[in-house]
């Protein structure tokens, strides 16, 4: 027979007991040993028929294939870019990623990307070392210019989006403002000063109660001020 | 002669008053304060991020990184010259030993988690409360951990197994004048929560086996204690309006 010991949305910390028997399975950031399931990371519970599944609260940005990150030019290398993720870990950006136009073998490529410069990739490839390859050759990926970059938990990116997009949508609305999410957790606002203010203090709200429900119509209210 | 009553009238398995608190330090990805009576402890947890120097990295998994350090005013009132010095280097050994075992690096291969500790105030069990601290700091830094790590001291006490020594038990013949011969041992442990594998143990003094085996048993219950504490203080951090 088969305990459950939580609930939908529970908080739970490391090591705490989710279920007992197998008649439940051990989804994301949850493990079995001996019949019991665990948590492995401070999260919430989600429970989709057997599946237990803990939504981590905050943690670290693990790349994956797909992703759209904002990331920072750091170096620049032969035949391309180093690009800073905002992770342990630094991505490439070759030459001919990164344009459409031709360029010439003596090019100076800080022409194109300088150090410092903020950019919109896509993470084309990621290695079980976590070696990233990143391109800015499609729609919806350029470099930044002007606004300002801002810093969440990558965790609460999915928060910031919103349901297909309700929650971003709502802050551009009301502010005025162009907001571009990385999934790396970095935000790019530009618009006029007091609406960048208020987006970033929105962004800021809703990273801080994300574990709340009805956020949307709490932001609404927040942005209406 | 003998020891009857501990010095601050605490039951011999009684802890002293614990009080824990989570995301203390805002610019860290975790962090926590423990305090246990007057012992206290500021931990903070960055990364996982790139480590230097480079031939430090682990190309299988990640490296987890602690740093103990005594604030200079934290002791009795001798200044305490701050930074590494030996023993500081080796309470930061053996807590990476002792968290170790719970935390999964496994997805973070040629990066490090640095676990800072600093303790404002000290009064004895200054390597538990430290490790204490840490597991909760790694817990809300959002670290894959199997599970919490928790800790205390337990120790013999002229003829009684004491739990939680204080910096005055620990040195009962100068405090107590009724036991100046009495011999005091004291062993720090921590342990896993579910399993109650134990990841430090430690001994300063002597003991036989047969009491040895009587304060890890005493111990055991006290990690439960503790535990407690941290569990509240996570989910108190995020605990609905």
């Amino acid at each position: 027979m088969s305990n459950i010991s939580v609930h939908e949305r529970d908080i739970v910390i490391p090591g705490e007991v989710l279920a007992e028997g197998m008649d439940y399975l051990p989804g994301e950031n949850t493990y079995r040993e001996n019949e019991k399931i665990y948590s492995k990371s401070l999260g919430l519970v989600s429970i989709s028929g057997r599946v237990l599944k803990v939504t981590p609260l905050s943690g670290p940005y693990v790349p994956k294939i797909d992703d759209k990150i904002i990331g920072k030019v750091i170096d620049i290398t032969m035949s391309g870019w180093r690009i800073d993720t905002n992770t342990a870990y630094s991505a490439l950006l070759n030459v001919r990623d990164a344009t459409t136009r031709f360029v010439k073998k003596e090019e100076d490529l800080s022409q194109i990307l300088a150090i410092g410069d903020y950019v919109v990739v896509r993470i084309v490839n990621v290695t079980s070392q976590n070696l990233i390859d990143v391109t800015m050759k499609e729609p919806g990926l350029y470099k930044v210019s002007g606004g300002r970059i801002m810093e969440i938990n990558s965790q609460k990116v999915p928060r910031v989006i919103g349901k297909q997009g309700s929650m971003i949508s709502l802050i551009k609305t009301k502010t005025g403002c162009e907001v571009t999410v990385g999934q790396n957790g970095l935000v790019w606002v530009k618009g006029t000063p007091e609406g960048e203010l208020k987006a970033e203090q929105a962004i800021k709200l809703v990273e801080e109660k994300s574990y709340l429900e009805g956020l949307t119509d709490r932001v609404g209210k927040f942005l209406e001020q | 002669m003998v020891y009857k009553k501990r010095l601050d009238g605490r039951k011999w398995d009684e802890l002293r008053p614990m009080e824990a608190k989570v995301g203390v330090v805002p610019n860290a990805d975790g962090s926590a304060s423990f305090k246990i009576g007057k012992t206290w402890a500021i931990a903070a947890v960055y990364g996982p991020r790139e480590l230097f120097p480079k031939f430090k990295q682990d190309p299988k998994k990640g490296v987890l990184r602690c740093f103990y350090s005594m604030m200079p005013f934290s002791g009795s009132g001798e200044r305490i010259r701050p930074g590494a010095n030996r023993r500081a280097q080796e309470i930061a050994m053996v807590m990476a030993n002792a968290l170790g075992p719970v935390v999964d690096l496994s997805a973070f291969p040629n990066a490090v988690v640095d676990v800072f500790v600093d303790l404002p105030q000290t009064d004895a069990g200054t390597r538990c409360a430290a490790i204490s601290a840490a597991s909760m700091a790694l817990a809300q830094a959002g670290i894959p951990m199997k599970d919490m790590i928790s800790s205390v001291a337990v120790g013999k006490v002229d003829d009684k197994i004491a739990t939680d020594l204080d910096y005055k038990e620990e040195h009962i013949e100068e405090f107590n004048p009724d036991s100046k011969t009495a011999s005091v041992s004291d062993i720090p442990v921590a342990m896993i929560h579910n399993t109650k594998e134990i990841t430090l143990l430690q001994m300063d003094g002597e003991i036989s086996k047969e009491d040895l085996m009587k304060a890890i048993e005493a111990a055991t219950v006290a990690v439960d204690k503790v535990y407690e504490v941290q569990r509240q203080a996570l989910k108190e951090k995020f605990a609905k309006e």
